[in-house]
């Protein structure tokens, strides 16, 4: 034990920039990350994981479509939704991508408050923010029984190739599922905002730690990045 | 002991994001919009290269915004921002392997299975 001591090394070390700073941080003996707390590093080391996840989706997708001779159903039809006696094709995706925006912005600005230790703010933000992915996934539960009742499995369709429904259910599903935990993520982070957790340093539950705010940048990390996937199945399914 | 480990907690504090709120509702607002831009391409029924040009443009376009201010990546140091962007273009190279590998199964498919598969 006694020869654990850390050692002191006197000032902290100059950060150089530009690619420098990239070879001094990855060279450097200690931590590659140089002011990001290991919270947020690994977050984002988990999103870029989930990346290719979403990546790999995508392609086998782009993959089944490209393969097919049978014509592609075409989502701009599939998607349209009557309203007063009118057909207006992808309404509900352009409502649910527009939410999904939207619940990013309130994401943003909650993490601002948080630094602020505006606890009332924060926290509200991030309950409207739950509500905004809730009515998400809610949408998504409509749309998916619509396609349901009106045939589409992942083995077949109406409309033509088969491999529609089977990369709608797995994108759609897979990004719903994250939507979903995220909503989940929000509100227990929402509530420990609210009981004043981080102005108190009340100890978590699990690690026995004192939270910061910091928590509120890295679940926004979180939800930013389910709004950036959509941002690509908009584009690559519902559009192309 | 004591005092050298709360040193050593010092020396590695973090520095938080604090930007202004006008920011991100400027952001907010080119996101709406360039969201009704890309509905609109499906809307107004564009078809061939300029349809997909479009949506790939809006598209990077919009996830350039999301990650570089929602997700503060322009104000993190560089190493983090390659460590976190550099890997996913791998996924282009996959791309090209899959798209070549689409077309030699669409080939065989036109060629033995009569088309129909």
């Amino acid at each position: 034990m006694a020869q654990s001591v850390q050692t002191h090394t006197g000032e902290t070390l100059e950060h150089p920039l530009g690619l420098r700073g990239v070879v001094a941080d990855i060279s450097s003996d200690q931590r590659a990350f140089k002011n990001v707390s290991w919270g947020k590093a690994m977050m984002w080391i988990f999103l870029l994981s989930d990346t290719f996840i979403f990546g790999c989706f995508l392609l086998a997708y782009m993959t089944a479509r490209m393969s097919t001779p049978v014509p592609w159903p075409n989502p701009s039809e599939v998607f349209a939704l009557t309203i007063g006696g009118q057909e207006i094709p992808l309404i509900l995706i352009a409502i649910m991508t527009f939410i999904l925006i939207s619940s990013s912005g309130t994401m943003a600005m909650a993490v601002n408050f948080g630094y602020r230790r505006d606890r009332r703010t924060t926290a509200a933000l991030m309950l409207l923010t739950a509500v905004l992915g809730a009515s998400f996934v809610g949408m998504q539960a409509f749309e998916w029984s619509k396609l349901i009742s009106e045939g589409v499995r992942p083995w077949e369709n109406p409309w033509g190739a088969a491999q529609f429904g089977s990369s709608f259910f797995m994108i759609t599903g897979f990004h719903g599922t994250h939507v979903s935990i995220g909503v989940l993520f929000l509100l227990i982070v929402a509530r420990k905002v609210w009981r004043g957790d981080f102005d108190t340093e009340r100890r978590g539950f699990f690690t026995s730690r004192r939270g910061n705010y910091e928590i509120v940048e890295i679940m926004g990390l979180y939800w930013h990045f389910v709004d950036l996937v959509w941002v690509f199945i908009f584009a690559f399914f519902y559009l192309w | 002991m004591e005092q050298v480990a709360a040193h050593a907690q010092v020396q590695v504090k973090e520095q938080h994001q604090q930007h202004p709120i006008r920011l991100y509702l400027v952001v907010w607002g080119f996101l709406f919009v360039l969201s009704a831009c890309s509905y609109l391409v499906d809307y107004v029924g564009l078809q061939g290269y300029l349809r997909w040009f479009l949506i790939l443009l809006f598209m990077i376009l919009k996830a350039g915004l999301i990650v570089a201010v929602f997700m503060h990546m322009a104000w993190e140091r560089l190493a983090l921002v390659y460590a976190i962007l550099l890997p996913p273009l791998l996924v282009l190279v996959f791309v090209a392997m899959m798209v070549s590998e689409s077309n030699y199964t669409i080939f065989t498919r036109m060629a033995f299975s009569g088309g129909a598969q």
